[in-house]
């Protein structure tokens, strides 16, 4: 296989990104691995899993490691761009439109009907997210384990979601606890 | 300009934080966003749900809240301070992560992380739920669209439209 050019490196992010509606990663699969085979499934899941262990948007690293890897920093810049570009143009188009017509009664109702649906989306991605913490196998230490990982959940959930504490200092005492405390299976 | 130097500095602290993406970080967005007087937070979560129902990463509403802060310039600001930091990061532990694949700390601090991400998604649901839902029907919508994606297959792209007619329905 030839090593993917930058235009292709662009356009293939732009596909990604413009099908993705709440989560991008699925179609990054389908678009990398499926239809371009420039990745072998093992080789995304790497790439895959360094993206979620790096803070950040998932997508936007994914997009700066696989460009980086087929086109060096253009390549990174070519993927970065075609992931953002037109997304951004569309956002910003709608943002218009949102000043202009944001107070309307109608449209104000319809957007607090998409963000209770945005909640409640964002509530599954969290039970997504945390499937490995609610696993419940027969390994020694497991309940240890998951007092542990539910204990540093809850706090987090309590100091950022009701108690509002700035995110810093949250995540300077709870991330080395959790580290020290919550020891991988 | 020091508004844009602010933007961007604040929201590439946030980048740098966001362990788990964008939706981890949005209770933090929400805080900042209100502290520095940027918007009430009503507008927040209409942006929000304008981030959600178009077509891109999740990142868009860092663009959007750029767009309100600061116009065009102030949402490719948003924008890249968001991207650029943790990128550079991604760049650079790229290059070593192959050696330290299963480097024992690389997976204990996998481990450790994961109930902080899952508790700050947690919290962004939580946050955006209690703020956009006024009444018992909001309540029901989100509810209704958790039971849903958990047990269907339907696009959220549909769910969000769906919500949108309901909102101007019931509302």
């Amino acid at each position: 296989m030839t090593s993917p050019t930058l235009p292709q490196l662009y356009l293939a992010f732009q596909a990604i990104s413009l099908r993705a509606f709440g989560g991008a990663l699925p179609w990054a699969r389908r678009e990398l691995v499926d239809r371009r085979r420039w990745l072998a499934d093992g080789e995304f899941a790497d790439l895959l899993a360094l993206c979620q262990f790096l803070p950040g948007p998932n997508i936007g690293n994914l997009s700066i490691l696989v460009g980086h890897r087929f086109g060096g920093a253009a390549g990174a810049l070519a993927a970065m761009l075609g992931l953002l570009m037109v997304p951004v143009a569309i956002i910003i188009g709608l943002g218009i439109l949102y000043d202009r017509y944001g107070e309307l009664p109608m449209l104000a109702r319809a957007l607090s009907g998409i963000a209770a649906v945005a909640a409640g989306l964002i509530a599954d991605m969290a039970l997504r997210l945390g499937r490995p913490l609610w696993q419940r196998q027969a390994l020694p230490g497991q309940r240890t384990r998951h007092l542990a990982s539910t204990t540093m959940l809850l706090a987090t959930f309590v100091a950022v979601g009701i108690l509002r504490l700035p995110l810093l200092p949250v995540m300077a005492v709870l991330a080395p606890l959790s580290i020290l405390l919550v020891r991988p299976q | 300009m020091s508004t844009l130097i602010l933007l961007a500095v604040h929201i590439a602290a946030l980048g740098l934080m966001a362990f788990g993406g964008a939706s981890a970080v949005m209770p933090e967005l929400q805080r900042l966003v209100i502290a520095q007087h940027w918007m009430d937070v009503r507008t927040f979560n209409d942006l929000f749900a304008i981030a959600q129902g178009a077509p891109g990463p999740n990142l868009l509403i860092f663009t959007l809240v750029g767009w309100q802060v600061a116009g065009a310039s102030g949402a490719i600001t948003a924008t890249i301070a968001f991207c650029a930091p943790s990128g550079l990061l991604a760049y650079t532990v790229g290059q070593i992560w192959q050696r330290h694949h299963a480097h024992p700390w690389r997976i204990r601090i996998q481990a450790g992380l994961l109930p902080l991400t899952v508790g700050l998604v947690t919290a962004t649901a939580w946050i955006l739920a209690r703020s956009a839902n006024q009444d018992l029907s909001g309540w029901i919508l989100t509810g209704l669209t958790l039971g849903i994606v958990r047990y269907s297959r339907l696009p959220p792209v549909l769910l969000l439209f769906l919500g949108g007619i309901y909102g101007m329905a019931v509302g």
